[in-house]
């Protein structure tokens, strides 16, 4: 789609990024020490901490990610809301209190607090490294997300600028600044994501004819007697009701789809058709949309070139409501009890893609409408990664739980979160912390459902990315709420990139460069190396940020809670709750589950299809989420090792290195 | 006091697993279970998931209002 920029929006947008910028130099000037860059010298309130853990975790993933996939497939995207939110119920009631016990700056201090082993400090900073790039990739994807609608700037320029600013922003500051920007961006967003429920709900659901571009989808009936022989092939020279329009003939990838093309003879506007049986040899023909990637590497919307000029064609704002109950028109406000249960009564459209390879070398993308049953989109199953458990298929099925499982587990081993613990004075402060966190990202949670339904039902999403849909939500209420609205989601992207380079920068000089050295680096030196660190993984993430633009980022996601929670989990819950573990337990563990995950992501279906653009049947991984099998893996490898290993020396008397569950 | 909050974190910890699991069983094997409107006209899928969630913001409540502060409080511990 083609935005326009309002001045407005990008008053309020340099407005909150030169906020951003000014606090991070502010506090930047503050923490010259290794102990005020990495921990913030352990003394930011246990308030502020915990709404910043808010900051922290409620990122391009949750905001953009969850609404997006809910505004897409409905209530599979909260299943992402609940998993995340339950692995804070580890984090608070498990690894808390022990973590800021033992640890200093790093994951891998907490780890090897008992052992001082070089190989636990190597493989606790490597798995930190992995587990943070994978959770870069998501936000720069969203970055990239947030400035084309704002902006109109391409998907690459967005990265590149989160990049450029959040590299500047590590490299001044360190973690006090970073704490602070989050704070303020943690509270904005959840203050903000409730304004947009108020008026979601204030606004109620209206019958529409098409989306906010006031375009009207063409639908053909094609009687019975209509054309003998099926429309797809052989092909017919004209459909009737369609006068001044040729069919296209399928050719290529087209041929035995369920689509027709249809030719404007006076404009050469290629318009695509769904065409469906509707019961007695009747069909229907439903007007689509397509982009395609000419093998010349053009984009073409409807075959022309994208613009609003003459000769130009661009894709149309979609999603709404065709019916509510009751045959009414419009609802008026409801309750937000009575919105779950209007949306169940309706009948909303949903947009779904085909990719149709052009038989020169390039690739069609059709989209198409797909009416349903609202009650439909409020229960789990009407995503294609999960339709699974409503088929019956026990892969599928496993798959789902498998997914389950590493949310549960993988908040409670990522580096940034786990970081946050050592930024505030003590065992208490972090709880306390940890518990405002719950309570802001909990809140947060329940308005996904209200924002990603209103942004399915609001006629304004972009077919092609559903990154885009809490946005595009607010700017069909309110340009400059749409204007904050993507401030704040961007500024936080800024914010929880700092924090994942930071922890990145953390592991590299805290935990390999000074393992690999005989003596440790001073602290001038050891604050100049991990600034370096940070530049470098900040490029890193740029690029992967373009690599991997148009996936769902909270699926994204997903994929890095997998190999936290397979790597770190099982020796962090070891560490803290078996005296037996060795030094050489934790370090297989730590190696398996990071590697048996990475690999089997690399091999699953999803990655085949989306990243590789290969066929998923030829994936190796039986199913996509590798949790359910690499988190036992993990455990198993770590209780295995320790058991065949000698058994560490008998516990001394320092609290330190005292596991929590001493009988 | 370490050990206290531990043991309270942990029993606190297997509620939570239980009514997770619950979810993720029911949500996985019996999803048409999912579909049924017990209350109010919205469906169990709705009422479950915002129920796991307040359930651990009531869980994390009592954690902070039944643990203990370490004893020797600004100490190096």
């Amino acid at each position: 789609m083609i935005y326009d920029v309002s001045a407005v929006a990008l008053a309020v947008f340099a407005a909150f990024v030169g906020l951003t910028l000014a606090i991070s130099f502010y506090f930047g000037s503050r923490a010259k020490s290794s102990a005020g860059y990495f921990a913030a010298h352990g003394q930011i309130p246990w308030f502020v901490n915990g709404v910043a853990f808010a900051g922290d975790y409620l990122s391009a993933a949750s905001f953009l990610g969850i609404c997006g996939m809910i505004a897409f497939y409905g209530y599979d995207g909260f299943l992402y809301s609940i998993g995340y939110l339950a692995g804070w119920v580890v984090a608070l009631l498990v690894v808390a209190e022990p973590m800021k016990r033992l640890g200093k700056f790093t994951f891998a201090d907490a780890l090897n607090a008992r052992f001082q082993s070089r190989g636990i400090k190597i493989v606790a900073g490597v798995s930190t490294l992995v587990v943070s790039v994978f959770y870069l990739i998501p936000q720069m994807v969203g970055a990239g997300v947030l400035v084309q609608p704002l902006l109109n700037l391409p998907h690459w320029a967005g990265v590149v600028m989160v990049g450029a600013v959040v590299i500047l922003i590590v490299v001044t500051a360190g973690m006090v600044s970073t704490t602070w920007v989050q704070f303020l961006k943690g509270a904005l967003l959840v203050v903000f994501s409730l304004v947009l429920t108020v008026l979601v709900l204030n606004r109620g659901f209206s019958v529409q004819p098409g989306g906010v571009d006031g375009y009207l989808f063409r639908e053909i009936a094609l009687p019975n007697d209509g054309v003998d022989e099926p429309l797809l092939a052989p092909p017919v020279a004209r459909v009737p009701g369609l006068p001044n329009e040729t069919v296209v003939p399928a050719e290529g990838g087209w041929v035995g789809k369920p689509f027709v093309r249809t030719r404007d003879d006076a404009t050469g506007r290629i318009s695509v058709w769904r065409v469906r049986e509707i019961g007695d040899g009747e069909r229907l023909l439903s007007e689509a949309q397509s982009v395609t990637s000419t093998a010349g590497g053009e984009t073409l919307i409807g075959g022309l070139p994208r613009g609003v000029g003459d000769g130009q064609a661009t894709l149309h704002p979609v999603g709404q409501i065709v019916a509510l109950p009751g045959g009414e028109d419009a609802t008026g406000p409801v309750g937000p009890l009575e919105f779950f249960r209007t949306l169940g009564q309706s009948d909303v459209v949903l947009w779904r893609s085909e990719k149709i390879a052009e038989p020169d070398g390039g690739v069609t993308t059709v989209y198409y409408s797909d009416r349903v049953e609202g009650s439909r989109v409020l229960r789990p199953g009407e995503h294609p990664a999960f339709s699974g458990i409503r088929s019956g298929s026990l892969l599928d099925r496993v798959n789902f739980i498998s997914l389950m499982l590493a949310l549960f587990g993988g908040t409670a081993s990522l580096p940034h979160i786990l970081i946050r613990y050592y930024t505030v004075k003590d065992e208490a402060a972090a709880r306390k912390s940890t518990i405002v966190g719950i309570a802001c990202i909990g809140f947060f949670y329940v308005l996904t459902l209200y924002m990603g339904l209103g942004a399915m039902t609001s006629g304004a999403l972009d077919p092609t990315d559903s990154n885009m849909a809490a946005p595009l939500l607010a700017k069909s209420i309110d340009e400059t709420l749409f204007a904050m609205i993507s401030a704040i989601a961007f500024t936080t992207v800024l914010g929880t990139v700092s924090g994942l380079i930071l922890a990145s920068a953390g592991a590299v000089t805290h935990d390999l460069i000074d393992s690999f050295r005989a003596e440790p680096l001073d602290d001038e030196r050891k604050v100049l190396a991990a600034k370096g660190a940070s530049v470098v993984v900040g490029v890193v993430a740029i690029v992967l940020g373009i690599l991997f633009q148009g996936i769902n980022v909270s699926y994204l996601v997903g994929w890095a809670f997998s190999v936290a929670a397979s790597a770190n989990l099982p020796a962090l819950v070891l560490l803290l709750f078996w005296p037996r573990v060795t030094k050489q337990g934790i370090v297989a563990g730590v190696l398996v589950g990071m590697l048996s995950s990475l690999t089997w992501i690399l091999l699953s279906a999803d990655t085949f299809a989306k990243v590789y653009g290969l066929s998923a049947e030829d994936a190796l991984a039986p199913f996509s989420q590798p949790g359910l099998v690499t988190i036992p893996l993990g455990f198993l490898t770590t209780a295995a090792v320790s058991l065949l290993t000698k058994p560490p020396e008998p516990l001394s008397h320092a609290g330190a290195s005292e596991p929590v569950a001493s009988s | 006091m370490a050990s206290h909050n531990a043991r309270l974190g942990l029993r606190l910890f297997t509620v939570y697993v239980v009514f997770y699991a619950a979810y993720v069983l029911t949500s996985a094997f019996a999803p048409a279970a999912m579909d049924v409107t017990p209350l109010a006209g919205v469906s169990l899928a709705i009422w479950s998931g915002a129920g796991l969630i307040v359930l651990a913001l009531v869980l994390a409540g009592l954690y902070g209002a039944m643990a203990k502060d370490s004893v020797s409080e600004g100490v190096d511990a």
